[in-house]
């Protein structure tokens, strides 16, 4: 491979930042499904399941269409990618915290 | 010896999935971290990239089959309602934990988490698939993606561990069966 048939950096960081936001969608709305009373039963699509096909659902198709428009904008750019590389980590860690029973409870 | 219909859907979603995704993890990192121009020739690039491809794609599909299935097969089991006056709540598993007061906990945390944070893994794991078929060999020019990919990784299966641990406490607790 040679330097002219380099990828630029921008699909990876792309990707990262999409799945960070997705992330934090999985935990936002487990937090706001908790904490404000009629997000749990409107995100209560598939009845059997409850709240979580919505919190869910609506989670992935955040970050399909984040990943998308980030791609279509980056993906033959250079970005600065440590900055959104640590932004992406970032996210997907507050997306773990937001699905921590002990700190949702905290908005109950 | 028996195995119930749900019992199955528990095994194949837990079991069979779960040690199918801790396989493809541990092939994937290693894979990943060693993919740097020191430890390979030309020749040794084109086959760990074909097999790193193998690993995380496994991985991704492993873990959307296990949220999958989880959620939308074994999870409604796990919460029904029971009809009113049900006195025997061993089919009601999330019932019968909150009827037990030394054992609500096991749904309040336990279970209040592994459902939420096992969709996380999906998420990241294809994310790094996705960046490595589409880098390939570059990758082995790019540390910091390298990197960052190892990172997701390694979340993605802090996740899908969580899951996978309180997964199995909460079925001796109170199975689905």
């Amino acid at each position: 491979m040679t330097s002219d048939t380099l990828l630029k950096n921008g699909r990876a960081a792309a990707a990262l930042l999409a799945g960070g936001i997705g992330s934090l969608m999985v935990g936002l709305l487990t937090t706001l499904s908790e904490a404000v009373e009629f997000v749990g039963p409107a995100l209560n699509w598939v009845k059997p399941v409850g709240p979580l096909s919505g919190k869910t659902t609506l989670a992935v198709i955040i970050w399909l269409i984040v990943w998308v428009v980030l791609n279509k904008q980056w993906k033959d750019r250079d970005v600065e990618f440590d900055k959104f590389a640590l932004i992406s980590l970032i996210l997907l860690l507050f997306g773990i915290l937001g699905t921590f029973p002990p700190f949702f409870e905290i908005f109950m | 010896m028996e195995i119930t219909f749900r019992e199955w859907w528990g095994i194949i979603h837990g079991l069979a999935f779960g040690a199918s995704y801790l396989l493809a993890f541990t092939g994937g990192l290693l894979s990943l971290y060693s993919l740097k121009p020191e430890f390979l020739t030309a020749e040794g690039l084109k086959e760990r990239i074909k097999r790193l491809n193998i690993w995380v794609t496994g991985m991704a599909v492993i873990a959307w089959a296990t949220v999958i299935t989880g959620t939308y097969i074994v999870y409604p089991w796990y919460r029904a309602t029971p009809p009113e006056g049900t006195t025997d709540l061993s089919d009601y598993p999330r019932s019968l934990l909150l009827s037990i007061p030394e054992k609500a906990e096991w749904h309040k945390f336990g279970m209040e988490w592994k459902e939420h944070v096992a969709w996380i893994a999906p998420i990241a794991a294809t994310v790094v698939a996705y960046v490595v078929m589409t880098y390939g060999p570059q990758l082995v020019k790019e540390p910091k993606i390298r990197k960052a990919l190892i990172n997701f990784f390694v979340v993605a299966f802090i996740a899908a561990a969580v899951a996978g641990m309180l997964g199995a406490f909460i079925t001796k607790a109170a199975p689905v069966l």
